[in-house]
């Protein structure tokens, strides 16, 4: 390298690590802050993890309302999201390619949009206005697209058309091909299309701050309030306990891509 | 059962679902939007009353500062980092893109972590000119946040468009006698294009309807959907908060349509 190939490094460098730092340092000073006992004096006035009791104690049932919705937008995008898939996958034509633009439109729609939609065609049903299923068809409309395309993105890969011509051949009945032979086949689209489904429902609130009611909040409504109410140290711990939630997900989608990756250039 | 009723039977919970609980409620919220006192002129009213059109500026020029911000990052840091080895490079990956999942409120908080009132930003401040800064609910605040949000995107999209350059294009070019600069200039960057436009779409679309840091932030500066949310919640103008998430939405939509027919996936992701 010349001295000149050698600064032009050493600045993009200094410059990549700036960003980074950017984006880093805060999340390490609310994870530091969450079990730092005064965050105002800093470091110095010691740990403790009493920050992350009152959490708990606080805002437990958020969490575990966020995982029952996560779970539960799940169950709903497997049942709707996988037969869908294979049958737009089948057809091809114009009208099931109007009917991806159809379902990828959420995506397009900011969620605000999509929430008042919501709530005002269903707000005057009160008891479902009331309960943590009207949250659970927010998340089903925004998250659906993820696993429809994540699943077309393996039916795309694969040959289905043969599998399930030869399964025909073999004599099976369209249900048990679709059972046995399409969904065993599907997996790593419906793996990766799950992780992303609980990944975006655990952290959603556009939608979700405004179909929730004081009796349904989730986790990202609960941190809403705490940011706004509580004192940094409790924000920050919540914060924490959120972090520690979403990192696994993220970890698994990053080593699941990969494997895909490897196993595409093979 | 024939296989072609099967197919059909394939799309049935997907036409509940999405009858039910999308279609449905999106032609009541268009039709809403045009029921106040205004009616339909409730969908110009953003464009020309001029409270709401200093809304509208305030979004569009923040979303576009953000775009063109996140796009000059990405590039400087995805061209090196996808054209340079060393040790420590992966975790410089893995740091900038780890944000992935934050959702807008929790990038509202890391704003304040860094330009609150209690901000890394503010200590640094007070110490070299002896002044606490704080910025983070104002108009440079809610831009960091959006500069937060959309990196991590734009520069795995980047990244993802450098590994596909080929590199016999710039080899012709610094054997033709280019410099690096215009190796740069007239070789990678046009080549790298249709990325920026598909990035910068999602970027600008995601921009527009970021409602997540903004209410964190909770800044008097005005974008649009604090607009939507207040003209909903505190002034109760249903049909004007309608028209204007109409608005948003066909706004957002048709960028990220255009980000598509560039090869971006066209997918935004909740702000």
């Amino acid at each position: 390298m010349t001295m000149r190939d050698r600064l032009i490094f050493a600045l993009q460098l200094l410059f990549t690590i700036l960003v980074a730092a950017f984006l880093i340092v805060p999340a390490v000073l609310s994870m530091l802050a969450g079990i730092t006992v005064n965050y105002f004096r800093g470091i110095q006035s010691g740990l403790t993890l009493q920050w992350v009791v009152q959490v708990w104690q606080l805002y437990s049932d958020t969490i575990f309302r966020s995982f029952l919705i996560a779970l539960a937008t799940l169950g709903v995008t497997l049942v709707v999201g996988i037969p869908a898939a294979y049958a737009l996958h089948l057809r091809s034509d114009r009208f099931s390619r109007a009917i991806e633009e159809i379902i990828t439109l959420p995506l397009a729609i900011p969620g605000l949009a999509l929430a008042l939609a919501l709530l005002l065609t269903y707000g005057g049903f009160s008891d479902f206005r009331r309960s943590w299923l009207f949250i659970l068809a927010g998340h089903a409309i925004f998250t659906l697209p993820f696993m429809v395309r994540s699943v077309m993105a393996v039916f795309g890969a694969i040959d289905v058309k043969t599998l399930d011509e030869g399964a025909a051949s073999l004599g099976a009945t369209p249900w048990r091909r679709f059972r046995d032979v399409i969904v065993p086949n599907a997996m790593p689209g419906i793996l990766a299309g799950s992780l992303m489904v609980v990944t975006l429902s655990l952290g959603e609130f556009n939608l979700t701050w405004m179909l929730h009611t004081p009796l349904t909040k989730t986790l990202p409504v609960g941190l809403a309030d705490s940011y706004a109410s509580m004192r940094l140290e409790v924000a920050s711990a919540y914060t924490l306990v959120f972090f520690l939630m979403i990192i696994p997900l993220l970890v698994a989608m990053q080593m699941f891509a990969r494997q895909r990756a490897g196993a595409a250039s093979l | 059962m024939s296989k072609r009723t099967f197919v059909g039977l394939c799309f049935a919970p997907l036409a509940v679902l999405a009858a039910a609980f999308f279609l449905l409620p999106m032609a009541r919220l268009v039709l809403i939007g045009a029921s106040g006192e205004q009616g339909f002129h409730a969908y110009t009213a953003i464009l020309f009353d001029p409270r709401y059109r200093a809304t509208l500026f305030n979004t569009v020029a923040l979303a576009a500062a953000t775009t063109i911000a996140s796009l000059v990052i990405a590039t400087i840091s995805g061209l090196f980092l996808q054209r340079n080895r060393f040790p420590g490079h992966a975790l410089l990956v893995a740091m900038l893109t780890f944000p992935l999942a934050f959702p807008g409120v929790v990038v509202g908080f890391m704003i304040i972590l860094l330009a609150g009132r209690q901000g890394l930003l503010g200590d640094l401040t007070l110490h070299l000119f002896g002044r606490r800064e704080v910025f983070a609910y104002s108009l440079q605040g809610l831009f960091l946040g959006y500069l937060y949000f959309s990196i991590p995107r734009v520069i795995l999209t980047i990244m993802a468009a450098v590994e596909k350059l080929d590199p016999s294009l710039e080899e012709a070019a610094r054997a033709l006698g280019a410099g690096p600069w215009r190796v740069v200039r007239d070789v990678i960057l046009p080549a790298l294009a249709p990325a920026f436009i598909a990035s910068g779409a999602i970027a600008f679309a995601t921009a527009m309807g970021a409602f997540g840091t903004a209410f964190t932030l909770a800044t008097d500066v005005a974008v649009l959907p604090m607009l939507i949310y207040t003209e909903f919640t505190l002034s109760a103008n249903i049909a004007l908060a309608a028209a204007l998430s109409v608005g948003l939405g066909l706004v957002t939509w048709a960028i990220l349509a255009l980000a598509r027919s560039y090869g971006g996936t066209g997918v935004a992701a909740a702000g």
